[in-house]
């Protein structure tokens, strides 16, 4: 994969950019939180970029994340991402790719916990709209400006959002329980019981 | 007579003995015309479906009709993972179901909730409604399959099925408490 794409949205956008890296073959561009509407954009615009295609959006948890080769006790957050406010706890991620051009592009977005809340793509790519209701369903990201930001697969009574890495790894949220059922003897911190 | 063939150990043989000649021949059709209905969610699936095609052939044991109405079957198989946003689901179907009626949970998954032990995946349908077999695999050999409908007919037989407990177990606080 060429750093073509990279070097056009360094060029254009320069501003917006925190830095850029690839791996394994793979473009990625840091955005700032405040231009990544207008990045994205001018992607899907500029005749050059024409990325048509949205491939996919999601979230990562970088709690207590450390990379196999970082010994303990050095810092941890990735080095080309320069976005000290506060060590953000996710990243939004949104795959790009163009029919039209062959190229592809990945957009990460640092997002600290107190402020979990990246402008929506949905409205220039609306496929991204189930998938960021996806990411807001598993991580609990607010997508601002999105149509119809709501559960897509949990029920609307659970609490919380369990592919965060600090909910509890068996924690349940039941929406109906047998009568008759006997108290659960097997009572943890996690479960509660029934 | 040649009803007595079907049952083989003594313990069946008391309470068959114990049981009257009209809930005999009663639970006798009963068990050989269960009707299925295959709550099917996940891979469990391709196993019953195994079950019911002809080379391991339910039909034998008079169990192969599926009706996919809750109101026309008298057996229901849980097949596969149940999560907890099904639950309200299975409760439905469940209580939709004519008296009596057996259950079969066909797998790990639906027996205990298996290998999914997160915030998603119920641990067990048996914490919605009330289970009479449980067959363990992931998925269960069409043999454990057919096991299983064995021992739930051997149930049926002597009068031991959950909704058939139930049932007796109301007549008798009927009898015991008049005009409650």
């Amino acid at each position: 994969m060429s750093t073509k794409v990279l070097d056009a949205l360094k060029a254009a956008h320069a501003s917006a950019i925190d830095s850029v890296e690839t791996q394994h073959g793979d473009a990625i561009a840091w955005v700032k939180r405040d231009h990544l509407l207008a990045v994205a954009t001018w992607l899907k615009n500029d005749p050059a970029m024409a990325f048509d295609a949205p491939v996919l959006a999601t979230c990562i948890d970088r709690l207590d994340w450390r990379p196999i080769d970082v010994p303990p006790g050095a810092p941890v957050y990735p080095a080309t991402a320069p976005w000290t406010e506060d060590r953000p706890r996710f990243e939004v991620v949104y795959q790009l790719r163009s029919n039209r051009h062959r190229h592809r592009l990945r957009l990460k977005c640092a997002v600290p916990e107190h402020d979990a809340r990246v402008p929506s793509l949905a409205t220039l790519w609306p496929a991204f709209d189930w998938q960021e209701r996806e990411t807001f369903d598993m991580y609990g990201i607010k997508f601002d400006g999105h149509p119809d930001l709501r559960r897509i697969y949990l029920y609307e009574e659970f609490v919380g959002h369990p592919l965060r890495k600090d909910y509890p790894k068996e924690k349940r949220q039941p929406l109906v329980r047998r009568d008759d059922l006997p108290i659960n003897p097997i009572k943890t911190p996690s479960t509660g019981g029934h | 007579m040649g009803l007595e063939l079907t049952t083989t150990r003594l313990e069946d043989a008391a309470k068959w003995a114990k049981q009257s000649a009209l809930d005999r021949a009663t639970n006798w059709g009963r068990k050989f015309s269960l009707f299925t209905y295959p709550f099917v969610t996940a891979c469990c699936g391709m196993e019953f479906m195994s079950v019911a095609a002809p080379k391991y052939d339910i039909a034998r044991f008079g169990a192969e009709f599926p009706r996919f109405s809750p109101r026309q079957s008298d057996l229901l198989m849980i097949v596969g993972t149940i999560t907890e946003k099904q639950g309200p689901a299975l409760k439905r179907v469940f209580d939709q179901m004519a008296e009596p009626k057996w259950v079969i949970a066909f797998g790990v998954c639906a027996s205990t909730g298996g290998f999914y032990q997160n915030y998603h995946a119920m641990p067990g349908a048996d914490q919605v409604i009330p289970v009479d077999v449980y067959i363990p695999g992931c998925p269960p050999r069409p043999e454990q399959v057919l096991d299983a409908l064995i021992m739930l007919m051997d149930r049926i037989q002597s009068g031991r099925g959950h909704s058939q407990l139930r049932t007796k177990r109301e007549q008798l606080i009927a009898q015991d408490h008049p005009g409650e």
